[in-house]
């Protein structure tokens, strides 16, 4: 790939993730959602984008991370994942940041669990590591269910 | 941009298949037809003609040698027979495998077809042209060519020639047979591609129509589903605002938006014939397999269908009419010693009803033996022997759609393997139509279908359940029943912890709505809360879902869940109510099947008490029973009613001499049944106009469909729902009413709704007439 990638960046808990720019459709704050029952964990609910039925997951759940606040809105991340757009549930918005392949590392061995199938790799930043998020993986659904179901 | 092209060819040619596929079996019918032979030609020519260009080449070899054979019957070499015309109907198949294959991969496939070529070269050598066709043809092609080119010159050799040439061009392609199509085709080898653009264009042009993508069609459905919530917000909004010019305004958008929604809901219409048409092929080889002889008639073509319920219907009903033709019409020499004409005769009609299509399927066959029937289910199985005695002749008919059931002697390569009928059923109703089959021995057997006009918008039922919104769709709401007071608490027993309810006799099996879909609860409900029950109905079995709440009727836009949650079988999409959020819509099948209603073991258990039950409101039916004028005690079968409804006296509105009321964006005609039937006690009554009980605050109607119309029956009060027999009869005394019974103890009046329509029309004819001499 030549020449450096741009990422919307953002932020679960305290750490960096990034998702290709060309992916996001457009970033909300949060929406009122319809909770559906009996769905896999990570899918939090509908939301109304505009008329489109758009499926919220929370990344903090795909993650494997503790629940956000109650009292603390998250932000959307609304992205396209093969026919339909899917939202992505994140704590906080970061800026959009231009990285090249020369700080760019594959997940180092010593991760394990949920994160490491979801993302891509590490980009190396001046201040931060930046993990860029598989888009596809981490809007999958059913997949995770069945994880959840084999633990 | 060579893409495009050969899309533009896929799509062409794909048509042009399906014509030639129903001119091919009607040309069979009539061999001498010159104008049907003329157009299978040009059709053929045309697809070889671009696949040529294209570089097809096996393509064009197989269309090439299906041409000669044509030719070769155009001029009168070969007369046309089965054999040929099988032939030809096979390289049509040969040729449609072909341009899949160009659509998948780009390349005209591997087979050369080498087997159909040399079928189709034998195929014109009876007729002993040994010169080989293709010579003929270019023979053929020349002549009137060269004619065409005199006539600039000469015009007095050929003054035929000379009055088509003048025609516009648009019409003269429309004109098999015609000197300028020849040149045409003379211009198609000459120029390849152009021509048959210019053709295209000129068909486009003829009939006004343009192609559009469904995707695209999809997308503006969307869009105007959001403009439709919008239009709701503003005028929730000017609601608030005292100002004249914006309630106009929006009022205005408000009309727009509707007219805008119909029609383009319009355009995802498409007339049923779009299917049918290649049922006189499908009907041509199943017949001729099996050594019948057919004619099939289609009586509505032209009614009109949701884009995605005739993608859903399809398949049942190509099944159907491969059944009719394999199992319902007789062999020829059956037929004729039953004093039937050789030749069986299958009728496709389709037509609206009640916002309802209707479409049967019709053959003049043996029928269906519902003897052989019965027998067969209890050695299947299906049912005890006793309780197939007991089915109606009728509802024995109907064990046909029962999985596992198949009655044909011998297991055919086109039906019978036990397969079908019950997976029809069940396609139909899984887009919430209903299928019936009748039959009578010896005179034919009808499927008839009931289809709903489209999916994308349905009525739904909208229900609270631990504060969560759900919508039920209409078609599966059988009644709503609610259990208030000391009811509530002992109402609903328990069989094996099993919770039942008896309703009207019957045990109904219930199921939470909250147990479930798992849904938590922020509160405890209150145990002498009424309990509200929603009965549905899956698959013919009935259940009550107790929600918490029951609150009104939407139509709604169903939009589907998405890839990602199509695991969950208890939905069948979400809609985005009139506050903008989004509501989920249950899938009633997929519920009953959650909550074990349906099971395979007990299925066949329920199905068969069911159809026991059934039987018995044969005899007993379900009625309605209310209160008229005068305190009278009257009941309608509730089958012609569609739903009870209590309006504001203050939304009725008078057209005319005739009170009506908006319902769901129609208007309802009103009937005040004390002005339509005689009056038990004589009061004066002329000179009185017809009031309506404002101070009362609200009246009661019984929203009735008869033969297509709906209309309004305001009635005092309504009593009960009660199955009765309506076996001790007495004449009616008063005109409007069918017959008096005894119903539950009383003697109760049965209206006769279509007594009382003809009624109140002619006197809203003589109140007008005498509006008119009165003033």
């Amino acid at each position: 790939m030549a020449g450096p990638q741009q990422f919307c960046t953002f932020y679960l808990e305290k750490y960096l993730f990034g998702i290709e720019l060309l992916k996001v459709q457009e970033v909300i704050q949060q929406l009122e959602l319809t909770e559906v029952p009996l769905a896999p964990f990570v899918v939090r609910g509908l939301m109304n984008l505009r008329g489109q039925i758009v499926i919220a997951v929370d990344l903090r759940r795909q993650l494997d991370l503790s629940d956000r606040p109650r009292d603390r809105p998250a932000m959307n991340v609304v992205v396209r994942a093969g026919e339909d757009a899917v939202s992505l549930l994140v704590d906080d918005i970061g800026d959009v940041v231009e990285a090249g392949e020369e700080t760019f590392e594959p997940p180092p061995e010593t991760l394990q669990g949920r994160v490491r199938s979801v993302i891509l790799g590490i980009h190396k930043l001046d201040k931060q590591l930046m993990h860029v998020l598989d888009t596809d993986r981490a809007c999958a659904v059913a997949e995770h269910e069945q994880a959840a179901v084999d633990r | 941009m060579a893409d495009d092209i050969v899309r533009e060819f896929l799509t062409e040619s794909n048509e042009n298949l399906d014509t030639l596929d129903r001119e091919l079996v009607l040309l069979e019918k009539d061999p001498q037809n010159h104008n049907i032979l003329g157009s299978v030609f040009r059709s053929i020519h045309t697809i070889k003609g671009t696949c040529g260009f294209l570089g097809f080449t096996k393509l064009e070899k197989v269309a090439h040698m299906g041409e000669n054979l044509l030719s070769a019957l155009r001029d009168g070499k070969l007369a046309l027979n089965s054999e040929i015309a099988s032939g030809l109907l096979s390289m049509v198949d040969a040729v449609r495998r072909m341009l899949e294959a160009v659509e998948t991969t780009g390349q005209d496939g591997e087979s050369d077809y080498r087997d159909l070529i040399e079928k189709l070269t034998a195929l014109q050598r009876p007729s002993g042209g040994g010169a080989g066709s293709l010579a003929g043809s270019n023979e053929e092609t020349d002549r009137p060519a060269s004619g065409k080119n005199s006539v600039g010159g000469v015009a007095a050799t050929n003054t035929n020639s000379e009055i088509r040439d003048q025609s516009p061009r648009g019409s003269a392609g429309a004109v098999p047979g015609d000197p300028l199509q020849r040149r045409d085709k003379r211009g198609f080898l000459e120029q390849g591609k152009i021509a048959p653009d210019e053709g295209a264009r000129a068909r486009e042009m003829g009939t006004g129509t343009i192609r559009v993508e469904v995707g695209l069609l999809d997308r503006l459905m969307t869009l105007v589903g959001e403009l439709v919530l919008a239009r709701n917000q503003v005028l929730q909004f000017t609601s608030s605002l005292e100002s004249a010019s914006l309630a106009a305004t929006s009022q205005h958008l408000n009309l727009i938006t509707t007219e805008l929604q119909e029609s383009v809901m319009k355009t995802r219409m498409q007339p049923i014939g779009n299917i049918w048409s290649k049922f006189p092929r499908t009907v041509r080889d199943v017949a001729m397999n099996c050594g019948k002889q057919v004619r099939i008639e289609m009586i509505g073509q032209e009614t009109e269908l949701d884009k995605t319920i005739i993608e859903a219907i399809k398949d049942p009903l190509t099944h159907l009419v491969r059944n009719s033709v394999d199992h319902g019409i007789e062999r020829p020499e059956v037929r004729v010693t039953t004093g039937k004409g050789a030749e069986g005769c299958l009728t496709l009609r389709a037509y609206h009803e009640g916002g309802q299509v209707n479409i049967e399927i019709v053959d003049d066959g043996a029928g269906l033996d519902h003897e052989r029937i019965r027998r067969k289910a209890v050695e299947r199985g299906l049912l005890s022997a006793e309780k197939a005695a007991q089915l109606s002749e009728r509802d024995a008919v109907n064990l046909i759609f029962m999985p596992g059931f198949s009655t044909a002697e011998t297991v055919t390569n086109v039906s019978g393997r036990g397969v079908g009928m019950d997976v029809v059923k069940t396609n139909i109703e899984k887009i919430g139509g209903t299928v019936d089959v009748q039959s009578t021995a010896g005179t034919g057997t009808t499927v008839k279908m009931k289809i709903p006009l489209t999916l994308a918008i349905v009525p739904g039922l909208v229900v609270l359940c631990a504060d969560k919104r759900f919508v039920i769709p209409q078609v599966s709401l059988i009644e709503l029943v609610r259990i208030e007071g000391s009811q509530a608490r002992t109402g609903i027993e328990t069989v094996h912890e099993a919770p039942v309810y008896r309703l009207r006799g019957r045990l109904l099996p219930l199921v939470y709505l909250e147990h479930e879909l798992r849904l938590e609860r922020n509160s405890d409900r209150a145990a002498d809360d009424a309990v509200n029950m929603v009965v549905l109905q899956a698959d013919g079995r009935q259940f009550g879902l107790i929600v918490d709440e029951i609150r009104d009727t939407e139509e709604i836009v169903v939009k589907p869940l998405g890839r990602r949650l199509k695991s969950l079988k208890t939905f069948a999409g979400a809609t985005i109510m009139g506050d903008g959020k989004v509501a989920l819509i249950l899938d009633v099948l997929g519920l009953a099947q959650r909550a074990s209603i349906l099971s395979e073991v007990h299925d066949r258990a329920v199905d068969s008490c069911d159809s026991e039950n059934r039987e018995k409101t044969a005899e007993k039916q379900t009625f309605l029973v209310f209160a008229g004028p005068d305190d009278a005690r009257m009941a309608l079968p509730l089958g012609a009613l569609s739903r009870l409804e209590e309006f504001p006296a203050s939304q009725v509105e008078k057209s005319g001499m005739q009170w009506v009321i908006q319902y769901r964006g129609q208007i309802l005609p009103l009937i005040r049944l004390s002005l339509i039937l005689e009056e038990r006690r004589r009061r004066p009554r002329h000179g009185q106009s017809p009031t309506l009980p404002k101070d009362s605050g609200s009246i009661q109607v019984l929203v009735c469909n008869h033969e297509g119309r709906s209309v309004g029956v305001i009635v005092e009060r309504i009593l009960d729902i009660v199955e009765g027999q309506a076996d001790v009869k007495s004449p009616a005394t008063r005109a409007g009413v069918l017959y008096a019974a005894v119903i539950e103890n009383r003697v109760t009046e049965l209206l006769d709704l279509g007594g009382i329509l003809t009624i109140a029309e002619t006197s809203w004819e003589r109140e007008e007439e005498h509006v008119k001499v009165g003033g």
